[in-house]
């Protein structure tokens, strides 16, 4: 069926004639209509809009101008600002919030010719790792619908991985690429901080935030970063760093790759038959002439307990402009500016960024400061360091992408502590800013599994290249939700 | 530490935010959970290491001090909850 084609696959279509991008298109708009009410993977759909820019491109292709991602139908994670359509962030806050302006994300995929499907629902504020704080209620796991399908970038992951479009951008501050990608079993990149610009992707937590691809494979994600990475102006922490060509290093030889595996990710809490997909793996690389180093990241302990101050910290300040008076949500009948701000703010967002942003007021306020987001900050260079260290030694790091395979819908939402612990293995990256990818490996009774291979800064080719070789080598990341072999 | 329910109603206060009173509690269990997994850093041994604030250590760019926006203000007002001659309305502040 074409909508289980690759982007690769489809462009090659698109080139040859053997349809159109309308014609796509309006396949994925039927799809979405029929599927999308038990996903819950949008939260606005722009059919009107995703014609138009097909019929753009078909143009753009019969006059040669197209480029590989030219009439593509993808999705945008509904933290980036789309001109003239909702930008909620999974929020009541902004449910009535139309965007002014576009995202540098979208300006840019959108000068690479996409076609934009509409919105994905995430956890509100993308502060989340089940999608189940999102204001448009929960998404479902499209392998298993009583399960989650992990957040924030929950809709972005489950509407790709159920083919409801081809590829989606999401955004990930610790680990909400990766861990929805692990979950839906797709492939997702959270680039170094600084690679693609934050302009226009709503401010969680400043210091660690960074928007991706989620594919369905490597080579995908190639073809998408490529659109969306690169020095931008009204971003001050963007990167200026050349933009290598993602695509062209794909198949490179893993030959004496030096392949870190850190003990501390592979310990307690992790569950053994996840291990022993990833162990699998493994094998496949060492296969494929990678040499296998046993490392230490001997401070991963201290990385959720960091994230949990300075992500809450910089989400306070963050938060502190949504407050009822130029955009977004406001309170009935103010009695006066205080009441505005208080019952705006309090009706507006919901529990979980209510709490995040009571930690972080908590940690900066007079007389904590120092106890907690300076105590931080140096726990945040000691977890840096590690990484620092290993990577004198090794090329990439690889471990599990999540302790577990997708959890049950309502399992962990009313505690918030072992909530956060799932994203055990991904947190370090976002604090250290480096890279990583997670893409689907053995999958444990029908349910995806994803392995995560950390790189150093700016080694995103490696990383592509790295999950690459393995998707040539195996299957995984073709599995469907619809696949017999996994729902009989 | 533990945060009670006077301690919420601070922080929420501090926040502008309004809590519903029948959650100030959840919130307090919830919260001090919340800071009984950060309390595993004072393990950590810290003294000589350097604050990190930003992942790639860069220093902030400078630019020339040029006009580069364009005047967006009706756009940026039409999805404002209230504004009127170019002005955002808010309830009276001086009596």
């Amino acid at each position: 069926m074409i909508h289980n084609k690759s982007i690769v696959e489809l462009g090659a279509g698109l080139q040859t004639g053997e349809f159109s991008s309308v014609e796509l298109t309006h396949h994925f708009i039927q799809r979405i209509e029929q599927l999308d009410k038990d996903l819950n993977a949008f939260v606005s759909t722009t059919p009107e809009q995703a014609l138009a820019e097909a019929e753009s491109a078909d143009q753009a292709i019969k006059t040669g101008q197209a480029g590989p991602l030219t009439g593509i139908p993808i999705v945008q994670k509904d933290i980036f600002c789309t001109r003239g359509v909702k930008t909620s962030c999974g929020s009541k806050m902004l449910d009535n919030f139309i965007s002014p302006y576009d995202a540098t994300v979208v300006e840019k995929l959108k000068r690479a010719g996409v076609v934009s499907l509409g919105k994905a629902n995430m956890d509100e504020f993308a502060m989340g790792s089940s999608n189940e704080t999102s204001f448009y209620g929960p998404v479902h796991n499209p392998w298993d619908k009583g399960r989650v399908p992990g957040g924030s970038s929950g809709g972005s992951a489950a509407a790709v991985a159920a083919r409801l479009a081809v590829a989606a951008t999401g955004t990930d501050t610790g680990g909400s690429i990766r861990q929805p990608a692990a979950f839906c079993g797709i492939t997702g990149l959270k680039p170094t901080y600084g690679r693609i610009s934050r302009f226009g992707m709503i401010a969680f937590a400043s210091s660690l935030d960074q928007a991706g691809p989620m594919t369905r494979d490597a080579a995908d994600a190639a073809l998408m970063l490529q659109a969306m990475a690169g020095f931008d102006p009204k971003d001050s922490t963007c990167a200026n760093q050349p933009v290598p060509d993602y695509s062209a290093t794909l198949s490179d030889s893993l030959e004496g790759l030096k392949v870190g595996l850190p003990r501390e990710y592979f310990g307690e809490g992790l569950d053994p038959s996840v291990a022993a997909s990833v162990d699998a793996a493994i094998d496949l690389y060492k296969r494929l002439g990678a040499e296998v180093i046993d490392i230490s990241l001997p401070n991963s302990g201290l990385a959720v307990p960091t994230y949990y101050v300075v992500a809450p910290a910089e989400c306070s300040s963050n938060l502190s402009r949504f407050d009822g008076v130029r955009f977004g949500y406001r309170c009935q009948q103010p009695k006066d500016l205080e009441d505005l701000y208080k019952r705006s703010r309090g009706e507006g967002f919901g529990a979980e960024v209510k709490r995040r942003i009571m930690i972080g007021t908590y940690a900066l306020s007079a007389g904590y400061y120092d106890a907690y987001y300076l105590k931080a900050q140096k726990t945040r260079h000691l977890i840096s360091d590690d990484f620092k260290q290993a990577f004198k030694t090794v090329d990439v790091i690889m471990g599990p992408t999540t302790p577990t395979p997708a959890f049950g819908l309502g399992e962990k939402v009313d505690d918030p502590v072992t909530m956060y612990l799932n994203d055990i293995y991904t947190i370090a990256t976002n604090l250290a800013g480096l890279p990583g990818v997670s893409i689907p490996i053995e999958p444990v009774s029908g349910l995806p599994v994803g392995l995560q291979i950390i790189g150093n800064y700016f080694t995103e080719a490696k990383l592509l290249n790295v999950a690459h070789r393995f998707q040539q080598e195996t299957e995984w990341h073709r599995l469907a939700p619809e696949d017999s072999r996994l729902n009989p | 530490m533990s945060l009670d329910h006077s301690d919420i109603t601070k922080i929420a206060h501090l926040a502008r935010m309004a809590l519903d009173e029948s959650q100030v509690d959840a919130y307090a269990e919830d919260l001090s959970n919340i800071l009984g997994l950060v309390e595993q850093l004072e393990a950590a041994e810290t003294d000589a290491i350097e604050p990190m604030s930003h992942p790639l250590h860069m220093a902030q760019r400078l630019r020339a001090d040029a006009v580069t926006e364009e005047d967006c203000r009706d756009e940026n007002q039409a999805v404002a909850p209230s504004v009127e001659n170019g002005l955002y309305l808010v309830p009276r502040v001086i009596e």
